[in-house]
């Protein structure tokens, strides 16, 4: 299937799933990561069981303080 | 309110614009915005305001100088350092146009001031660098009905988002809540390139005039991001969350309450 991640259009998988997806792009703070769908937000307890369809549009929108520290990454 | 001679040339490159033109320029003069941080973000959008002649600006921080902020922080001058960042501010601001009035608040902004302190002012800028006083100052904006610019910086990247009653979804819609402090690690010292602070905190400023005038589009709705390594600018449709725990439908966030920092946010 071909899905947008992020603005640009990539093949992955039938079935991938959020969760997949965080692990596949190597999404820095993967636990504190909030994740859109079609412009709707997927709650993070259904990353794991939230199936991506063909033609869908994600985004990953990060927490940013103000320079001085980052959340650390636990990878 | 008649502009004297030396206004009408101060500003001219303002009036002359149509979407500005007099009527703007008086609403700039009139207007009152609180700028939360002296810092990175603050810096760059408290000048540009002030120079813009917008007539009132609210300026909070406790800290003062320290040499390493000097590296972003171009409100702040070698000569400054120990000094308080809000009366440094104060001192650039009033340098560059005095004709404006400058708040000074050096103090922690905090469940039991925010409400007293956002009050007065027409719009707000989030300038601070830690999520606690981030949903803070979200919660309070949404209580009070008070439109703001939210505004985040690390390394090589930002973002920005503006929310105003009533015109889609906020800070919290998109993070629900801060990382735990106890997490661990859940925050380690960073870096950023110091001309990412002049770009995100000048686009802050850059909503707060359009809101003032009441021209153009704002980033309500929409998160901005900004990737320098890569040059390129982003704007990210937000949902609203429904279930928005201060602006949802059924809202259980009914004043602002602080969070427990993060012990590397304390130093």
């Amino acid at each position: 299937m071909k899905i947008t991640v992020a603005g640009e259009k990539k093949e992955y998988a039938d079935g991938t799933t959020v969760a997949q997806l965080i692990v596949a792009e190597d999404v820095e703070t993967p636990q504190y990561v909030s994740v859109s769908v079609n412009d709707e937000f997927v709650q993070t307890d259904d990353f794991d069981t939230t199936e991506l369809k063909d033609g869908d549009e994600v985004e990953f929108l990060y927490f940013m303080g103000g320079g001085a520290f980052a959340l650390g990454e636990t990878r | 309110m008649a502009f004297t001679n030396e206004q009408l040339e101060r500003y001219s490159r303002h009036i002359i614009l149509k979407e500005v033109g007099v009527k703007g320029q008086k609403k700039l003069m009139e207007a009152k915005v609180l700028i939360i941080g002296a810092g990175g973000l603050g810096a760059p959008a408290a000048l540009y305001l002030a120079a813009a002649g917008v007539g009132t600006i609210g300026i909070a921080d406790a800290d003062t100088v320290d040499i390493s902020n000097l590296q972003r922080q171009v409100i702040h001058s070698t000569p400054d350092v120990g000094k308080s960042k809000v009366e440094s501010a104060k001192e650039s601001m009033l340098a560059i146009n005095p004709e404006i009035t400058v708040n000074t608040y050096r103090k922690f902004v905090l469940a039991k001031n925010v409400m007293e302190l956002i009050a007065d002012y027409d719009f707000i800028i989030d300038g601070t660098d830690n999520f606690p006083a981030k949903f803070l100052i979200n919660d309070a904006c949404v209580l009070a009905g008070k439109p703001f610019s939210h505004a985040g910086i690390i390394r090589f990247k930002g973002q920005l988002m503006t929310y105003v009653p009533g015109e889609g979804p906020c800070y919290r819609c998109v993070f629900k809540e801060p990382p735990p402090p106890d997490a661990v690690p859940t925050c380690r010292e960073a870096g950023v390139i110091g001309a990412m602070g002049g770009v995100i905190g000048s686009l802050q400023a850059m909503e707060a005039v359009k809101y003032i005038i009441g021209k153009g589009k704002l980033l309500t709705g929409s998160l901005m991001t900004y990737d320098a390594l890569t040059m390129e600018f982003r704007k990210i449709k937000l949902p609203h969350r429904h279930d928005c725990a201060v602006c949802g439908d059924h809202a259980t966030i009914t004043e602002p309450f602080d969070y427990e920092q993060a012990a590397c946010e304390l130093n």
